[in-house]
């Protein structure tokens, strides 16, 4: 097989990676907020359940969930299974939803008291508070660790091919088990650090466009 | 009419009390300095004015409208309390500028968002919500040209100097145009070097009829700007008077041996 005939091949497990990547990240970004109010709530039976949901995902493996969430329900309930795909973004988009979520409150913690106290005197609204004054300020501060695991999920894709989801390692796999061609395996790498390459000069010119203040 | 009446307040914090009664009123364009050592409760009364501590007992009156009493404090909605507050205006000890923002936009800031949400609750048309951003832009201009620092208007918190940024939290407090502006230790992060600026708006302040309760640690600025000067330790008034009585002829030992301690401190 050509060096042409194996990339396009690979191409499809390419877009499949991306897929997982950029649908991923547009779930677990803004459910990772709802899960950091649910940790950082007043009400404590709230916050205990949050804490404890954060504490078994990042305490289990996501190919575990991975596979819970593909067979669980068939399982347990005997319905049908979902979808592959959507068994895998499901299970993603949960995990890094709750790495996401411990972040960002991280970063809201780190903000000193006195800057919600000035919008108080101010007669600012809670609301007005969050958005306006203390959020950018945490996405300032929290956007190297975002740059860390954004790039740990370009990679965390290939878990997909557990419930056997044609991503980029699969792509590889399945052309090294048909020709009996070992390179191609090796060959993907070059696309996960294009990718990782483009990410981390993204998240620099993001941090240099945030940089115009200090504090 | 006294513009501000505090009755009784109390407050503790972990069974520990901080505040055990306090009570003074003020006149308007009255200048109060309330001096004393940490842990006296003079940051904490100042809180308390500001609704930033809620007191366990007491009233609080200004223009004679009660707008905090201990009892009913829990039935308030959050929007009356934000409404209350803003008779009182607070500078804080360590500026608490906002970062993000430029100069101006830290003093319009506020304004400016109650502006646009009254628009988005369609409460003005655009052209009434751009005629006030309007004013609310010149106003601000006008207060940073009083605190002298109308040229960095574009400046970001971080390019100031510590007094600069002060004066930058004094225009921003006196933009909502507060009914009795309170300073908590202005000067007391500043360098020495920078004190003077920042005292010298609060003294041009004064002349502009403002009512001021000025939490400080400076002496001679106690004495020759302020109209009462109030001594607190361990939670109660210890004395109250003109600044003339209280530094040259103190009654209670406790401030007489304050301003012992302040004297040899220089």
């Amino acid at each position: 097989m050509s060096f042409y005939d194996v990339t396009r091949q690979l191409m499809d497990g390419f877009l499949a990676t991306m897929m997982i990547f950029f649908v991923v990240l547009l779930g677990a970004l803004p459910l990772g907020l709802v899960i950091t109010f649910g940790s950082m709530s007043k009400i404590k039976p709230l916050r205990w359940l949050t804490r404890t949901f954060v504490w078994i995902i990042r305490g289990t493996p996501l190919m575990l969930q991975i596979i819970l969430v593909f067979y669980g329900p068939g399982l347990i309930f005997g319905a049908k299974a979902l979808p592959r795909m959507t068994a895998v973004l499901v299970a993603f988009i949960v995990n890094y939803a709750a790495y996401f979520s411990e972040i960002y409150r991280g970063g809201i913690e780190s903000i000193p008291a006195g800057q919600y106290e000035a919008g108080q005197v101010l007669g600012m609204t809670k609301r007005q508070i969050f958005f306006k004054v203390v959020l950018f300020q945490v996405i300032k501060r929290i956007m190297p660790s975002m740059g860390n695991e954004v790039i740990t999920l370009v990679k965390d894709t290939s878990l997909a091919r557990v419930i056997a989801v044609t991503e980029l390692v699969k792509a590889a796999e399945d052309i090294v088990g048909l020709k009996g061609i070992i390179w191609p395996i090796f060959y993907i790498g070059a696309f996960y650090l294009l990718v990782s390459g483009a990410l981390t000069l993204l998240f620099n010119w993001i941090e240099k466009k945030m940089d115009y203040y200090k504090g | 009419m006294a513009v501000l009446e505090v009755k009784n307040i109390r407050k503790s914090f972990d069974g520990e009390e901080v505040l055990k009664g306090i009570d003074f009123s003020m006149e308007k364009g009255e200048v109060l300095a309330i001096i004393g050592s940490s842990g006296s409760g003079k940051t904490t009364l100042l809180r308390c004015l500001n609704f930033l501590v809620t007191p366990d007992k007491g009233q609080i009156f200004v223009n004679d409208d009660c707008i905090f009493g201990a009892a009913d404090i829990h039935t308030l909605s959050e929007k009356q309390i934000r409404e209350r507050r803003l008779h009182f205006g607070l500078v804080f000890q360590s500026f608490n500028l906002f970062p993000q923002y430029n100069v101006l936009r830290n003093v319009t800031l506020a304004e400016e968002l109650q502006i646009k949400d009254a628009y988005k609750a369609k409460k003005m048309t655009k052209d009434e919500m751009k005629g006030a951003l309007a004013k609310v832009t010149a106003h601000a201009e006008g207060l940073l040209s009083q605190v002298g620092l109308l040229e960095k208007k574009n400046a970001y918190p971080c390019e100031l100097s510590g007094g600069q940024q002060q004066r930058v939290a004094i225009a921003r407090a006196l933009a909502l145009n507060p009914d009795i502006l309170c300073f908590d230790e202005p000067t007391s992060a500043l360098d020495p070097a920078l004190t003077g600026e920042v005292l010298r708006v609060i003294r041009g302040l004064k002349s502009s009829e403002r009512t001021m309760i000025v939490v400080t640690h400076e002496m001679e600025f106690a004495r020759r700007v302020a109209d009462k000067v109030m001594f607190m330790a361990d939670g109660v008034i210890e004395e109250l008077g003109e600044p003339e009585q209280i530094f040259t002829n103190p009654k209670s030992e406790k401030l007489k041996a304050f301003l012992a301690n302040a004297a040899e401190g220089l």
